[in-house]
């Protein structure tokens, strides 16, 4: 591949003169935000840095789209059902752009799914919670969603190119399905008593989890000064938390319903809502893999991979035959190496 | 036109489009490789979309998925049979995504009431037919393990094609002459597929057959008591 082959030209070299020449090159373009793109020289930090972020959300995109999945089979209109199609139907999309930025990189998509599989990489904590009623899928799409938009807006100015412009496109979906999810809640809201109650469980559920999405707190957080640095990141973690509460309190209003937390008030002095303690104990554990579904997640995806590897093999035989084929006449089993 | 006469083939036509959407959506977050979970997706959106005009012109769309018993379906059992492995899914792909194909196309040429849902329609299926076609190919020439699965499949299905080629109220279209063209079709992508043609009947004993009536195989009534659900336990409500 000709792109991991200019890399690795320019990343292995000894000359440490050349690479202390590079790196203020790189130095240089980042401080100016221009992009960084796949033939450039870049920091084996920075691109490990990149990996792991894009493979990490590329998980989510495919993980993401089980908990919401649970719910097409039992869509209560059929309008409903097709968007919600649609919006698992562009996740799986979100995914694939994303392996494909990360490929840019000279890491393969078979390689991160491995490392998905085998929980040596991670995705975002929030999909380890279940999706209980209908108002799931409305309160995912408002909070989750919504968190997600704040995070990933600024990556649209993300000094990596390939990975800036995935984001675009994510972003202007992602917006749309934060909608799809108020709008799903604002017709529970507006509904029958039992309605407005599913609504208000499911947002009592994903409110916390969906401030944790953010991460730890600053003086916590292991990458962000480097990735600030490097321009991956433009916004600190509390700060994006604090756009992100002070988007949904006034939303919350408009949907007629409450966000679980007693010590909610706006702040004249600061000019932003004050919000309470987060459990950063739950985070953890979670994180660690005590969620209510973190087993459930990974199981599905490994079944669904493993399920699928006949599949794979067969499509995979299928184009060996027929690109290298010239007696035109071979049957299944004839070319032995590619027998599953 | 008449309206009773053709509600009677919006709901035949509508309800292959839903049932076989909904089946397909069963695969979310199943599917063998990332490409497949977009197109089959996409595959049962074209569907839902296509089922959601069919049953408007037949009367609430909604009452009509949600609030019709198992009986009142019209649906070919075909489309009702559960997603088995990917091979299943796709043999019933191939069997429907072709005939669908053949009588788009032929509504589309009539200046009937379908004709114009057709006209759009048959553009969306003529890519289901050709994803059909594809994957029975590479499963069919792939590996042993996909020629045997795909087989199995194509066999097991074959008994659910007759009913295809029954006659419907208000369809008006050369039902011979697409049977002739399906058989055709078939049989030439199996044979690139190195597949052999399934042999038994295509309409089996009592039952098989008779979707277009009301009678459906077991597993659709668990399919429906699901998708009916949560709409059902929130009478009158809206979403």
């Amino acid at each position: 591949m000709a792109t991991a082959a200019a890399h690795q030209a320019y990343g292995t070299t000894e000359d440490t003169a050349d690479t202390g020449a590079y790196e203020r090159a790189f130095d240089a373009a980042v401080a100016a935000d221009e992009r960084i793109e796949p033939r450039d020289w870049m920091p084996d930090a920075y691109r490990a840095t990149l990996v792991r972020q894009m493979a990490q959300h590329a998980h989510s995109e495919i993980i993401g789209m089980q908990p919401e999945a649970n719910w097409i089979t039992r869509a209560p209109s059929l309008r409903r059902k097709a968007i919600l199609m649609a919006k698992v139907q562009d996740e799986a999309g979100h995914g694939l752009y994303l392996y494909s930025a990360a490929e840019t990189l000279g890491t393969s998509r078979d390689e991160l799914l491995d490392k998905l599989h085998s929980g040596r990489q991670k995705y975002s904590s929030i999909f380890n919670y279940p999706t209980l009623t209908w108002a799931d899928v409305g309160a995912i799409g408002w909070l989750v969603d919504g968190a997600a938009i704040t995070n990933q807006v600024p990556l649209c100015r993300c000094s990596y190119g390939p990975y800036a412009r995935a984001m675009v496109r994510i972003c202007k979906e992602e917006s749309f399905h934060q909608r799809q999810g108020y709008e799903l809640l604002l017709a529970l809201g507006r509904g029958t008593p039992e309605q407005h109650a599913m609504a208000q469980d499911a947002v009592n559920r994903w409110w916390w989890p969906s401030l944790m999405m953010f991460g730890p707190p600053d003086d916590e957080s292991a990458h962000s000064a480097q990735s600030m640095t490097w321009k991956i990141k433009r916004h600190s973690n509390d700060e994006l938390r604090q756009r992100f509460v002070d988007i949904c309190v006034p939303q919350a209003e408009s949907l007629g319903l409450t966000l679980p937390d007693p010590d909610l008030r706006w702040n004249e002095e600061r000019g932003h809502y004050d919000f309470g303690p987060i459990d950063w104990t739950e985070f953890k554990e979670v994180l660690k893999g005590n969620g209510p579904c973190n087993e459930q997640r990974l199981t599905q995806r490994r079944r669904a991979h493993e399920e699928g590897a006949w599949v794979r093999e067969s499509a995979a035989a299928y184009a060996a035959r027929h690109t290298s084929r010239t007696d035109g006449a071979s049957k299944p089993g004839e070319t032995g190496a590619t027998r599953a | 036109m008449t309206t009773t006469v053709s509600a009677t083939a919006a709901l035949a036509l509508g309800d292959d489009a839903l049932v076989l959407s909904h089946r397909l959506g069963e695969w979310a977050g199943h599917a063998p490789v990332l490409e497949e979970e977009v197109a089959l997706a996409n595959i049962a959106l074209d569907l839902l979309g296509q089922a959601r005009v069919l049953l408007s012109t037949a009367g609430d769309e909604d009452e009509l998925a949600y609030l019709r018993e198992e009986r009142a379906f019209r649906n070919l059992q075909l489309v009702e049979q559960p997603n088995g492995d990917f091979a299943h899914t796709i043999a019933r792909q191939l069997y429907f995504s072709t005939y669908q194909h053949l009588l788009y196309a032929g509504l589309a040429a009539t200046d009937g009431p379908f004709a114009d849902l057709a006209a759009k329609a048959v553009k969306e299926v003529a890519y289901h037919r050709d994803h059909a076609e594809q994957w029975t190919l590479r499963l069919g020439d792939g590996t042993e393990t996909g020629h045997e699965r795909m087989q199995r499949a194509c066999t097991a299905l074959w008994r659910f094609t007759g009913e295809m080629f029954q006659p419907v109220d208000g369809l008006d279209v050369d039902l011979a002459g697409m049977e002739t063209a399906w058989l055709e079709s078939v049989r030439a992508v199996l044979h690139r597929a190195t597949l052999t043609v399934p042999e038994g009947p295509r309409t089996g004993a009592w039952s098989a057959g008779a979707g277009r009536q009301g009678v459906h195989t077991e597993s659709f009534g668990r399919m429906l008591a699901e998708m009916q659900h949560l709409h059902r336990s929130h009478p009158g409500a809206s979403w």
